[in-house]
């Protein structure tokens, strides 16, 4: 049988390609219409006269509640499986990525089921997205 | 000594006794059911919780019902079986315990992932074989949902699969050896257990790659030791290579010198339908191969539809804290033949 090195390079040859630009127009698609809602929920809430920062907040609050009630609806992992990227990246996606692990492991019990496991997924991007913005802010703070 | 002349190869005995397969029992799922082979399964059940509170519940029971109803159709009593032999995907197998739990029968926990139902038949068959029992029971079970929970996500998470991933089969199979049995019944004949082998494979969504290699080595090691050409037998189907990793297998044999021809499929590319169903590269899990033994390829030994079987069931072998730490997935699979004896 061949050895390692040249079953990798064979493999190169056999596995499928995955359909890059489909992909990426679905993505595009998918992703566009989420912030279209997104877009559609900040005019309305603009259009009711709050301030900037209420309009923002309430905008992202709506997209979270969309995005979590559609996971709870067994919805959203449909729309992942053509969105891809699309569905996943915008403020939905990170809803989702919480609500699905507390549903999941809903069955080990509240504490170390839900409580425990809910940030499986998301807790890479709290981490490092939160460390980031700190780090950013102390560079922002000696520069200023 | 007798032993000795069982012992043909460095991975294959054969089995004087010829152990019969005297019951056979399938329970599935209804994406199961509703796939190509839907009706060649004993039982489809309609609904994957299967009346449970949790997943791994589920596929404990649905473990428990082929065992459960296998005994019923063969008249005998929990008393009359000697050893089960099984095992399943889950961590500490904790499926096959709980199932096995309340039958008060010696149990032989095995894990070889995908590998299992060949693995456990070839314990079971070499048990009956060397006259320790009777009577013995292999069976396994896996469950698309207990395996996701444990390997890849949550259900709900909206990721996209690559084309290179497969389905883990919900279900379960379980076969009945017997020393003797009353009428003919196929028969294991030869056993050839695999080695595990390391080709490099680390990506946990290209399971079939993974398999192949060593379902190469252990389709090979059969025939060479047996000393037959691959259409000795009316088919040889692997376990869950899908539909690449049954591609990747056709070449490499060629390089070992062994042609596959039409008589060479694999349990995971027949089970589901890809474009109807979304299911990529096919089926996986150990209740892939163990519920196409026992429904769609025993039933049609008993009907001489097919008379000489090669049955190889494969494993990838990992868990999540390997692939996380970045060690390779490796693979291994057992072949046993069963043959109609006149």
């Amino acid at each position: 049988m061949m050895n390692k090195q040249q079953y990798k390079e064979y493999l190169k040859t056999k596995e499928p390609k995955t359909n890059i630009v489909k992909n990426c127009i679905l993505a595009f698609i998918v992703g566009g219409l989420i912030c279209d809602v997104g877009q559609l929920a900040f005019n309305i809430y603009k259009g009711l006269g709050m301030s900037k920062d209420s309009v923002s907040t309430l905008t992202s609050i709506t997209m979270i509640f969309i995005g979590a009630l559609l996971t709870g609806l067994n919805v959203y992992d449909v729309i992942g499986k053509y969105g891809g990227a699309g569905s996943i990246v915008p403020i939905t996606g990170f809803a989702n990525s919480i609500v699905s692990p507390a549903m999941e492991f809903k069955k080990e019990g509240y504490i170390f089921g839900v409580g425990a496991k809910m940030f499986l997924i998301a807790g890479p991007v709290l981490v490092y997205g939160i460390s980031t913005s700190v780090v950013v802010g102390i560079i922002y703070f000696i520069l200023h | 000594m007798e032993q000795n002349n069982k012992r043909i190869g460095r991975h294959t005995v054969c089995l004087k006794k010829q152990p019969s397969i005297m019951g056979w029992y399938s329970t599935v799922g209804p994406k199961e059911g509703q796939g190509p082979l839907g009706n060649t399964f004993s039982e489809v059940i309609d609904d994957v919780l299967y009346e449970e509170q949790t997943w791994e519940k589920a596929e404990s029971k649905l473990f428990k019902n082929s065992i459960d109803k296998l005994l019923i159709n063969s008249k005998l009593s929990t008393d009359d079986i000697g050893y089960i032999c099984g095992g399943d995907l889950l961590n500490q197998i904790t499926s096959s315990c709980y199932a096995v739990s309340g039958f008060n029968i010696p149990f032989l926990g095995l894990f070889g992932a995908c590998s299992t139902m060949a693995e456990s038949l070839s314990v079971a068959g070499m048990l009956v074989d060397a006259g320790f029992s009777q009577y013995a029971i292999a069976a396994t079970s896996s469950h698309f949902c207990s395996a996701e929970k444990q390997f890849r996500g949550p259900l709900e998470l909206g990721s996209q699969r690559p084309p290179t991933s497969q389905w883990t089969v919900t279900g379960s199979g379980a076969t009945l050896l017997a020393a003797t049995a009353p009428q003919q019944f196929p028969k294991i004949t030869h056993v050839t257990t695999g080695e595990i082998l390391d080709y490099g494979i680390n990506d946990a969504m290209n399971m079939g790659e993974a398999m192949a290699p060593a379902a190469t080595a252990t389709i090979a090691a059969h025939l060479k030791e047996t000393g037959r050409p691959p259409a000795y037998y009316d088919l040889i189907i692997t376990g869950d290579l899908g539909t690449l990793g049954s591609d990747i297998v056709r070449d490499l044999m060629k390089d070992e010198g062994y042609k596959l021809g039409e008589n060479y499929t694999d349990c995971g590319a027949i089970i589901f339908d890809a474009q109807t169903q979304g299911t990529d590269c096919g089926g996986s899990g150990c209740a892939c191969s163990a519920s196409v033994l026992n429904g769609y390829i025993l039933d049609r030994m008993m009907k001489k539809e097919l008379n000489r079987v090669l049955f190889i069931s494969t494993g990838a072998l990992m868990s999540p804290l390997s692939i996380q730490q970045g060690q390779n997935i490796l693979g291994i699979a057992h072949a046993v033949a069963i043959e109609n004896i006149k």
